[in-house]
């Protein structure tokens, strides 16, 4: 993206200069040329190479979450100013009085006990904690319970609020329990965005807990034996499992399998909805990648395989998502 | 041990914030006192020997509408805390457009001050915005170390120039040695030196001023041309003046010959004294 991005770095110029901009793609030479057709018979011409890839779809459909939430992208962008630069995760959550509870979300250390154990010089390490609670009324639609949590990551959230804030678009939020994947949804006339992000599977049960004097209701808890997301990377294929790691954002792709068992602590669940059953396919699985720390940083997005490793090609794969093609 | 505060006028909130920032500055961590009347910042590095000490008093009733405190006994009516400086002065940040600001000392798992602000709000409903900044209670028995510092007997007392100018030419001289000589004499003339094998650098401030002598000063028989001089280390007078974003209502500087350089600073009704020891 970034070559992409070097094209239209300033913007202002392109105003003045720029009167045309056509782009193609050059199947022989595997180039995206980006023709900039100025002022004064000036054209930029950008050739791209570009590799061919596996087409992974992500499989998700905000209709099958219950809750939502929806606000013009601003207020959301002043609701996560307070939070330090730094803050890696954020909870979102309703409380008391239907207010929308942001608060930042500390890891526990493995074993730390909560209450901690005070130490002499222990307290002031600590990172400080900071919270914003809206009201309802600056949501043009709040349909979610008091109590209900989710933790995701802060520094995607504020990429794409600072999009939506450019575009001056409402932001939706689309979310389930707590592992569940939150779909951020942002439309208008000319662009449908859809922005998903993996949300914290919380074992302990006071960790994304809202506080007692916020929510009369703690969040409610899943099991720990519940059956771990049958479309979770961990069970694919080796196939998808190699062209993720060409895909992820971050060298660490190894990292961003979560293991399947349930360690103790939080951890990650990365899924896109249920889909088909096929993904079922555990016995033809390597098994989780075993000693994989729960990975803290989720950098990209998950997508279910559509490759199917028992059923091997033999008639065209069922598509579970239509290419979203240039419409809209 | 209670505590809260509470801010509802604009001017005190930014008031306050300006001197959060300014301590955020000074010291990383640092000790607030809180006690029926002040509101004290103090760091003391004694410990580390060769450290600088900064004692920052405000009165009370200055900044807060509200303030309830109870120390840790009747006798013992005060309490000290420890805190990242840097937490008060971010959680402050976000009151810029406060309606009020509230203070409070809380446990919430462990020892907070919670800072709770109203911001003013487009929309009919208010936003509140909390921070849990974690401190550590300082004992009893270590409150000793934490006491106001007494006011050496100063060789020579000045008025400082304006300190922005003063932190320009700082900040160029520590690019030629920490190693700094400040000198002063009673007749308005301060000198800042920097020697190294190659150059020699002074910078002469002419007609600042000395604060009038108290008539039992032994000063009185000094010559006011003889200059007293402290060597110091040159980040650690350039650490200072950082943190003065505002030009300050008085500014002194009291040298004690090759021993320290007490600057003494009144920003409005803030005072600061920061002690900064000689190189040995």
């Amino acid at each position: 993206m970034k070559s992409f991005l070097s094209i239209f770095r300033s913007l202002v110029m392109l105003e003045k200069t720029v009167e045309k901009c056509c782009i193609s793609l050059n199947d022989r030479s595997s180039c995206l040329v980006v023709q900039l057709h100025c002022k004064y018979g000036v054209r930029k011409t950008h050739n791209l190479s570009f590799q061919d890839c596996e087409c992974l779809q992500a499989v998700f459909n905000p209709a099958s979450c219950p809750h939502v939430l929806r606000a013009p992208a601003r207020i959301l962008g002043e609701a996560v100013l307070p939070f330090p630069p730094a803050l890696a995760e954020v909870t979102l959550g309703i409380g008391r009085g239907r207010r929308v509870i942001l608060r930042s979300y500390q890891e526990e250390e493995a074993g730390a006990q909560v209450p901690p154990v005070p130490g002499p010089t222990d307290s002031t390490v600590k990172a400080m904690m900071t919270e914003m609670s809206i009201g309802e009324e600056d949501f043009q639609q709040l349909q979610a319970p008091e109590g209900i949590a989710i933790t995701f990551c802060l520094k995607e959230f504020r990429g794409l609020l600072s999009f939506a804030e450019s575009a001056n678009l409402p932001v939706s939020i689309h979310f389930d329990a707590p592992g569940r994947p939150a779909i951020f949804t942002l439309e208008d006339s000319l662009l449908d965005g859809h922005f998903v992000l993996a949300t914290l599977l919380e074992l302990d049960p006071h960790s994304q807990d809202l506080g007692s004097s916020q929510l009369h209701r703690p969040v409610p808890q899943l099991q720990g034996h519940s059956t771990p997301h049958q479309d979770d990377f961990a069970n694919d294929d080796i196939d998808s499992y190699m062209i993720a790691m060409e895909t992820t954002v971050s060298s660490e792709g190894l990292r961003v399998l979560p293991s399947v068992t349930l360690t103790p602590g939080p951890q990650r669940h990365c899924g896109p909805g249920p889909h088909s059953e096929e993904e079922d396919n555990d016995e033809a699985e390597p098994g989780p990648v075993p000693g994989t720390p729960p990975p803290k940083k989720f950098r990209s997005m998950f997508f279910g395989s559509i490759l199917d490793p028992i059923h091997s090609p033999q008639g065209p794969s069922p598509v579970l998502a239509e290419d979203s093609d240039g419409e809209g | 041990m209670k505590f809260r505060a509470k801010i509802v006028d604009a001017a005190c909130l930014n008031h306050f914030t300006r001197v959060s920032n300014m301590i955020a500055k000074l010291a990383k961590t640092c000790t607030l006192r809180i006690s029926p009347e002040k509101l004290n910042f103090i760091l003391c590095d004694r410990l580390v020997g060769g450290g600088v000490s900064m004692w920052c008093e405000l009165e009370q009733e200055n900044f807060f509408s509200e303030f309830q405190m109870e120390g840790v006994s009747a006798e013992n009516n005060a309490i000290y805390l420890e805190l990242t400086s840097e937490n008060l002065s971010r959680a402050l940040k976000t009151a810029q457009n406060a309606r009020t600001l509230k203070i409070k000392l809380t446990n919430k798992h462990f020892p907070c001050l919670t800072v709770s602000v109203e911001l003013l709000s487009m929309s009919t409903s208010s936003r509140i915005v909390t921070h849990d900044i974690p401190l550590k209670v300082i004992p009893r028995k270590l409150w000793k170390d934490f006491q106001q510092p007494s006011v050496p007997d100063a060789d020579v007392s000045i008025y400082l120039p304006v300190l922005k100018t003063l932190k320009s030419v700082v900040e160029k001289m520590k690019n030629i040695s920490n190693h700094l000589v400040i000198e002063a004499n009673l007749n308005g003339e301060l000198n800042l030196k920097i020697e190294t094998d190659l150059v020699c650098v002074t910078t002469h401030f002419k007609d600042l001023g000395n604060p009038p002598l108290a008539s039992d000063d032994a000063s009185r028989d000094r010559d006011p041309a003889e200059m007293a001089e402290v060597h110091v280390d040159i980040r650690k007078l350039l650490q200072f003046l950082a943190g003065q974003q505002v030009n300050p209502t008085r500014a002194l500087c009291n040298l004690v010959s090759s021993r320290m350089v007490h600057l003494d600073l009144l920003h409005e009704d803030v005072c600061l004294q920061y002690f900064i020891p000689a190189l040995s």
